[in-house]
């Protein structure tokens, strides 16, 4: 995990007495709201629906133990004992006082954390797979690029004002967890005919009212011109994305209007003039980065614990467990494992101060004192020994987050939804719960296999349904709430939008719609096939006879 | 009759800063012959002219956010002053525009921010090169200029300083 240095923290605590000085003078009458409204927004302040609310970076998805303590303290002394983990590696408050904020970001900087770029016109939190630098399948550990990233984005004075939101995600697996396709800029790494690790660069994806698959603009970028290539990049984005209009000043709609060809034109021109210029990265630089990502000091296991295999063969409860929730590992005798923020009658994400303590504790006791968050808004343990997975999971069912359902129908992505955000049309959290009430039969979710159901409140998609195989999405008809499913849609490098199956329905039918199309999906199904393998081979089709066999929507 | 906005203007070499009253002003067009003296004239029109202006000392550009910098080209080196205005603090093209006069066509003048400006982007305004700040009337000029000290350093290469931290930070 990277620790700071001077410089690092001196940012950081700058920034603390900085953004206390900006709400001071709001609230002295010396800014206006609209010019604070930037201000607090590039530190992830928003004035919400009840109260203020704080999103907090935590960058790549990873956390010490200590920072996660500190969480726990911070929802308890200024927030109501909860914290809600997001679709972006980040964490949000939805009750503190904005007099409070700049006593939460000094608390926050004593752990090495903060609340910078979290939102407004300005570069993001980069995230990335939660299970880099573990997963069998990785080609190039990406935290160190996402912490080089990181650095480089943080009060980059060119780009501190872009025309809309930018968001980078990086992978570097052969299986894409981190959804870059749907990203500003996607990172993948990939090996060249010499064996040399490089990006591959897509720009332009997105979700959103107008959700696009990224293209590809670079199929091989050196690592050491990574920074003067991202400049290039958002210097051309800067200059012309649209200003005009919100709703068309993202970087996919000026890749679209330009083409990606003649985009990727117009940056490779840029970076002619920037390549090999003093931004370009050294090799003391990507090491120094790199050390803070070295595998712990694993114990040296033959291979499979006995015990953990017996157990899985004994009991069905742990046998559930460890198919959905524990994945592999590329260090022998060990895994990863996944801690459900999903269990029914729980906003999906949400997790209390205390069992944030109690999972600071199994970090630390199981761990190496790590943890990870991921996308699909659950806690990671990413290195577990297997004979310590039983423990861990005794201990995890007693805090509720054991339950056996990552990558199934109840493993919901949703925004906080209608409830709390005021940008939403629509509630989420009741409709996740809805769903998830339907499909609690544990024997009934594992014999549907994979699928991926996700629900955002309102087009702006931060419950990223346009990518879930089910995708709900809230609207507003005439000041009532109304939801307009889709299916077909995937994350992943074959990612694909799902398809609008037709008028939207009233909450209180959502549940009783989705048991429908999860019917037909059954009595389609040939062996094993997943959701999304029946949609490919019958189409949408018989999911819409079904559904508006009878008149229960309204237009 | 709108207040003139202080100046403050900042010695890039010992980095110090002096708030003086502003003497420059911004001409739609000039049809006037010649044109007068502390004008700042729009890009267009002063390329129109520039056989008779280049190396006036006592005029200068005046940059919309989209004025691009590639149609001055070199000649930015013997501009003595050029303006850049920020309809709004949020539209940052100006930023792109100072970096490009001043670290690929060798502007050296005074770059000026004008427009929106406050407290709260003359540092970002600093490290893009400017070192000009025309802050808003309404705004605390003093107060403004403590913002071009918010952070002591930056992670980032910059119109201010060209190395970036990493190559710094091992030195």
């Amino acid at each position: 995990m990277y620790i700071y240095d001077d410089y690092d923290q001196a940012l950081v605590d700058q920034r603390v007495a900085q953004f206390a000085d900006q709400t001071n003078r709001f609230l002295a009458g010396e800014l206006t709201g609209e010019e604070f409204r930037p201000l607090r927004l590039q530190n992830g302040l928003y004035i919400q629906r009840h109260a203020p609310m704080l999103r907090v970076a935590i960058p790549y998805g990873h956390l010490r133990a200590d920072q996660v303590r500190k969480l726990a303290a911070i929802a308890r002394t200024y927030d109501r004992s909860y914290a809600h983990f997001t679709t972006r590696q980040n964490i949000q408050y939805n009750w503190p006082k904005l007099e409070d904020v700049p006593a939460i970001l000094a608390e926050l900087a004593t752990v090495q954390m903060h609340a910078i770029q979290t939102s407004g016109n300005c570069i993001r939190n980069t995230t990335t797979d939660q299970f880099a630098g573990v997963a069998f399948d990785e080609i190039v550990d990406p935290r160190p690029w996402c912490e080089i990233i990181r650095q480089w984005s943080t009060f980059h004075p060119e780009f501190a004002h872009l025309p809309r939101k930018f968001k980078i995600a990086v992978s570097g697996s052969v299986g894409d967890r981190a959804a870059t396709l749907v990203h500003d800029i996607g990172l993948h790494a990939v090996r060249n005919a010499a064996g040399e690790v490089g990006f591959k660069v897509l720009v332009g994806g997105g979700l959103g009212r107008t959700p696009i698959i990224g293209s590809v603009i670079r199929d091989f970028l050196e690592p050491h011109h990574l920074l003067t290539y991202l400049d290039a990049i958002l210097r051309v984005y800067n200059r012309y994305g649209r200003r005009d209009n919100k709703y068309k000043a993202r970087i996919k709609i000026l890749v679209k209007a330009m083409t990606p060809e003649s985009f990727a034109a117009k940056v490779e021109a840029e970076w002619a003039f920037l390549k090999d210029g003093p931004a370009t990265l050294t090799q003391a630089e990507i090491d120094r980065v790199s050390q803070f990502f070295t595998a712990p000091a694993y114990e040296t296991l033959p291979g499979d614990d006995a015990g953990f295999v017996q157990l899985q063969a004994e009991n069905k409860a742990f046998a559930r467990f460890v198919e959905r929730n524990v994945f592999k590992h590329k260090q022998p005798g060990y895994v990863a494992v996944t801690l459900s923020l999903k269990k029914t009658g729980v906003a999906p994400g949400d997790a209390t101060a205390d069992q944030l303590d109690a999972v600071a504790d199994l970090a630390d006791q199981y761990a190496y004192g790590e943890l990870r968050v991921s996308h699909e808004q659950n806690l990671i343990l990413a290195d577990v020994k297997q004979s310590d997975v039983a423990a861990l999971w005794e201990s995890a069912k007693a805090l509720g987050l054991a339950t056996p359902n990552i990558g199934l129908l109840t493993d919901i992505i949703a925004c906080p939804g209608g409830d709390f955000c005021d940008l939403a049309n629509a509630k989420s959290i009741p409709i996740a719960e809805g769903v998830q009430k339907l499909f609690d039969n544990l024997d009934d979710l594992f014999d549907l296999g994979e699928l991926d159901l996700n629900i955002s409140g309102c087009m702006n998609s931060c419950g990223h349904h346009h990518v879930g195989n089910i995708g709900i999405l809230g609207v507003d008809k005439n000041g009532s709430e109304w939801y307009q499913i889709s299916l077909g849609g995937r994350q992943g490098y074959e990612a694909s939008l799902g398809k609008v199956i037709g008028p939207s329905f009233a909450q209180d039918d959502v549940p009783g719609v989705i048991r429908q199309v999860i019917d037909v999906f059954v009595e389609q199904r040939e062996g094993d096939e997943r959701f999304i393998d029946v949609f490919d081979r019958v189409g949408i089709e018989p999911f819409k006879a079904r559904v508006y066999q009878k008149e229960r929507a309204h237009g | 009759m709108v207040k003139t906005p202080h100046v403050i203007k900042l010695d890039r070499q010992t980095g110090e800063i002096e708030v003086t009253a502003n003497h420059w002003l911004r001409l739609a067009e000039a049809s006037d012959d010649p044109v007068p003296a502390h004008s700042l004239l729009p890009l267009a029109e002063w390329l129109e002219r520039k056989d008779e202006l280049i190396g006036r000392d006592d005029v200068g550009i005046w940059f919309k956010p989209d004025d691009e910098p590639e149609t001055l080209g070199a000649d930015a080196a013997n501009v003595a002053i050029i303006a850049v205005e920020f309809p709004a603090f949020t539209d940052g093209r100006g930023f792109s525009i100072g970096r490009l006069l001043r670290e690929r066509y060798g502007f050296a003048g005074e770059l000026r921010a004008v427009g929106d400006v406050f407290k709260d982007t003359l540092l970002y305004l600093r490290r893009c090169g400017f070192d000009a700040f025309e802050v808003r009337a309404d705004k605390d000029v003093h107060e403004a200029a403590k913002g071009l000290h918010d952070f002591s350093d930056a992670y980032q290469t910059s119109a201010e300083q060209p190395l970036p931290l990493f190559r710094r930070r091992s030195a």
